[in-house]
């Protein structure tokens, strides 16, 4: 059953991600991807509010891996983030690819505590 | 009967659009509400497959290898490093190398990586650890993964690089 959840949520999750990066790439012209960029904050926040909520009481272990383990883990990635973040500096676009990184990292930390404060306020 | 009222020389057909009929607007409507994701149904099903088959793995790795409340998230790190230096080695591999059928990439680059492979967990790990107080192992974790993630995709790149080269100067 734990297996069938996290199935559940991949399957949703991975397209998703594809789905998005699709929408956002074809909406702005720079070397910059912005697709998978997005992508890792929403999930982000969505696993802290989720973490939160399980924390709280508010939450089961069967939803934690229906949306945390396979929803979230299969939206976000971490091989196209540094796979991506290789191909900048490859491409010379140093600047771009140090900016990813940090910007990645800072604003995905960023989403995950701002869940947790949102799951805070909602089931604290 | 579409692609006949289409077809040249059959313009008397049932479906032709003239004059006292109902028009186009009732004739031709499969074309004009086609979803934009049709032709993308193919590449939706195999990223699908992928990400569950690469969520299964991680999961899996998870279950092995559980890492306790607090302690320092071990098994999400190799996992994102493993995952960096298999897309680094495919990556070189698909756009260098052999030419692969059209859904190798979104199958198991986006499908099967792009589901081992974690950003959230990440970043909700490092949200905890600092959390609780655990300044230096979030750190140490937030660095540790960017670097080992980085230095796996460079390293495997180059390695499938110049093993591509050579097998390809002794081909020559």
């Amino acid at each position: 059953m734990n297996w069938l959840l996290v199935i559940a949520g991949a399957v949703v999750g991975a397209p998703l991600r594809y789905l998005t990066d699709r929408t956002v790439q074809s909406r702005h012209d720079t070397v910059f991807p912005w697709g998978t960029f997005a992508v890792n904050v929403v999930g982000c926040l969505i696993l802290g509010t989720l973490t939160g909520a399980v924390a709280a009481g508010a939450a089961s272990s069967q939803l934690q891996l229906l949306l945390g383990t396979g929803l979230c883990g299969a939206l976000t990635t971490y091989s196209t983030f540094s796979y991506e973040t290789l191909r900048l500096a490859e491409q010379g676009a140093r600047l771009f690819a140090v900016a990813n990184l940090v910007a990645s990292v800072a604003a995905g930390v960023g989403a995950a505590f701002a869940g947790a404060g949102l799951a805070r306020i909602l089931w604290g | 009967m579409e692609a006949e009222a289409s077809m040249p020389g059959t313009g008397s057909g049932p479906t032709a659009p003239t004059a006292g009929r109902p028009g186009p607007r009732f004739t031709l409507t499969p074309p004009t509400r086609r979803s934009p994701l049709r032709g993308q149904l193919p590449t939706l099903a195999v990223i699908a497959l992928g990400g569950a088959i690469g969520s299964c793995a991680r999961y899996g790795a998870s279950l092995l290898w559980p890492t306790a409340h607090g302690a320092f998230p071990w098994t999400t790190l190799l996992v994102n490093a493993v995952g960096c230096a298999v897309i680094g080695a495919f990556m070189v591999v698909i756009t260098e190398g052999l030419t692969a059928h059209h859904l190798v990439r979104p199958f198991f680059g986006t499908g099967v990586l792009g589901g081992f492979t974690t950003f959230s967990t990440y970043a909700v790990d490092i949200q905890r650890l600092l959390t609780v107080g655990q300044v230096g192992s979030a750190l140490g974790y937030l660095a540790g993964t960017a670097v080992t993630a980085l230095v796996s995709v460079w390293t495997a790149a180059a390695v499938t690089r110049r093993f591509l080269k050579r097998r390809e100067a002794r081909c020559d």
